[in-house]
């Protein structure tokens, strides 16, 4: 179930970046693509009935039936580099606000070209 | 007429990704992973050249790494490469952060006035979330966690500050020294493990009893310089989107 | 029936209704909003496929400190746009 979700969630974020003009909202619909990506990638490693990959005291052997653990060490780093990418396209943004004062793509680069 | 073309992309998109992905047999079906297919059932049972050595809580001893939290051996021990070009790549965007908005010199300014509720309880609030922040990233090889939440979580706790008191700023330059510091750690840990060890990053203590505190080798080590890097990092960026044009 | 499948069926409809109107909405203000309750709900499906350092990474990068920053850039639009 959920997993169809996620491929549905990259869906809405592509159709986000098609059919939005403003600045900040392409950003908000590369975080939607982002998120359904980063859940994909871990529902990929999902094994039903298992456990966290953590040894604990209860689940004290590694014989037991446990979640892939290599999708989530991939995904950790996944998410903090999303901050910065992100951060870094809003600083862009703020710039083009200032030199243009405008967010809208077609008032930007569109005046010449239509 | 734009949407209905964007409609009909997706459509076909989506499609071809539903086709491709459960049409045929190598991609299993969701929940039903045979993990001894996989790569991961090395990094399980902590050996990379035996087969299906039973690791035990509390038992098991000297292992290639001593962490009980199974991400945590992946992401700084396995494949700690990788995660030194995150970091990388996390340094160069915060870099580019800084040269778009740093040259603004003025502060932005809230909309809102903080009341007396909001100053003191962000005080009081945050060595807590900082202290969370510290023994998340020093206790990753035990607990969920690691460098990356912990850092970030001692950012959040600057932003509460940030929030709360309109004349409060940062010094950047301590924090800018405590990121250079920890990158420049960090490559010298992995060059450290080269000479005595073999390879780069490799880990170069004694891994003791799996579920001590003292038991992983560098592991430790390497995800407090990552979680004051990643600290750092993130509270320079939040300083840099607080800052405004002042000229008109 | 157990609780965890139901708990994954309203997750994933909230997810799809939450995405939707964050592309769609008018007012860039409620679609980051609507983008921070989204990463709530992705820290709930972390949790449900077992993964619990991805969901303390999502739930303090994701709907904190991205939210943040998005709010500080449409603060300081707005101050530019008073200006003129």
């Amino acid at each position: 179930m959920i997993q169809y979700v996620s491929i549905l969630l990259m869906l809405i974020g592509i159709y986000g970046l098609l059919i939005n003009k403003n600045i900040i909202k392409i950003i908000v619909a590369l975080n939607i693509f982002e998120v359904g990506l980063n859940i994909f990638i871990i529902s990929v490693g999902f094994v039903s009935g298992g456990v966290a990959p953590i040894l604990t005291s209860v689940n004290n052997s590694s014989a037991l039936i446990f979640v892939d653990p290599l999708p989530q060490a991939l995904v950790l780093t996944s998410i903090v580099i999303g901050l910065g990418t992100t951060a870094l396209a809003l600083g862009i943004a703020r710039k083009m606000y200032t030199t243009y004062n405008s967010l809208d793509l077609e008032e930007i680069g569109g005046i010449n070209n239509d | 007429m734009k949407k209905i073309v964007a409609i009909l992309f997706l459509g076909i998109l989506g499609f071809f990704i539903f086709s491709g992905i459960y049409a045929n047999d190598a991609f299993g079906s969701f929940g039903k992973v045979n993990l001894n297919d996989r790569v991961s059932n090395k990094f399980i049972t902590k050996s990379v050249t035996n087969d299906n050595e039973i690791v035990e809580y509390n038992k098991s001893s000297n292992l290639e790494t001593g962490s009980s939290n199974y991400v945590t051996s992946i992401v700084v021990n396995y494949r700690s490469f990788d995660t030194l070009g995150e970091v990388t790549v996390l340094f160069v965007s915060s870099l580019g952060v800084a040269l778009l908005l740093g040259s603004f010199g003025g502060k932005l300014t809230l909309k809102y006035k903080a009341n007396f509720i909001l100053r003191v309880g962000a005080k009081t609030v945050f060595p807590l979330i900082a202290l969370i922040g510290i023994y998340i990233f020093t206790h990753g090889h035990l607990t969920p966690g690691g460098g990356f939440p912990g850092g970030s979580m001692i950012a959040s706790a600057v932003l509460l500050l940030y929030l709360s008191d309109e004349n409060f700023r940062a010094k950047m330059s301590s924090f800018k020294l405590t990121e250079s510091l920890m990158g420049s750690l960090y490559v010298l840990v992995g060059i450290f493990g080269l000479f005595t060890a073999g390879y780069f990053l490799s880990n170069f203590l004694n891994t003791g009893v799996v579920g001590n505190l003292f038991s992983a080798g560098i592991v430790p080590i390497v995800y407090v310089l990552v979680g004051l890097k990643v600290g750092s990092e993130l509270t320079g960026i939040i300083t840099d989107f607080l800052k405004e044009e002042v000229n008109e | 029936m157990k609780i965890i499948n139901i708990v994954e069926i309203v997750t994933s409809l909230l997810l799809l209704i939450l995405a939707i109107l964050a592309v769609s909405s008018k007012k860039m203000i409620n679609s980051i909003i609507y983008l921070s309750f989204l990463s709530m709900l992705a820290v709930v499906s972390f949790v449900i496929m077992r993964s619990p350092d991805v969901a303390i990474t999502e739930a303090v990068i994701g709907s904190g400190l991205v939210t943040a920053v998005f709010l500080f850039t449409l603060l300081s639009m707005k101050k530019v746009g008073d200006k003129k």
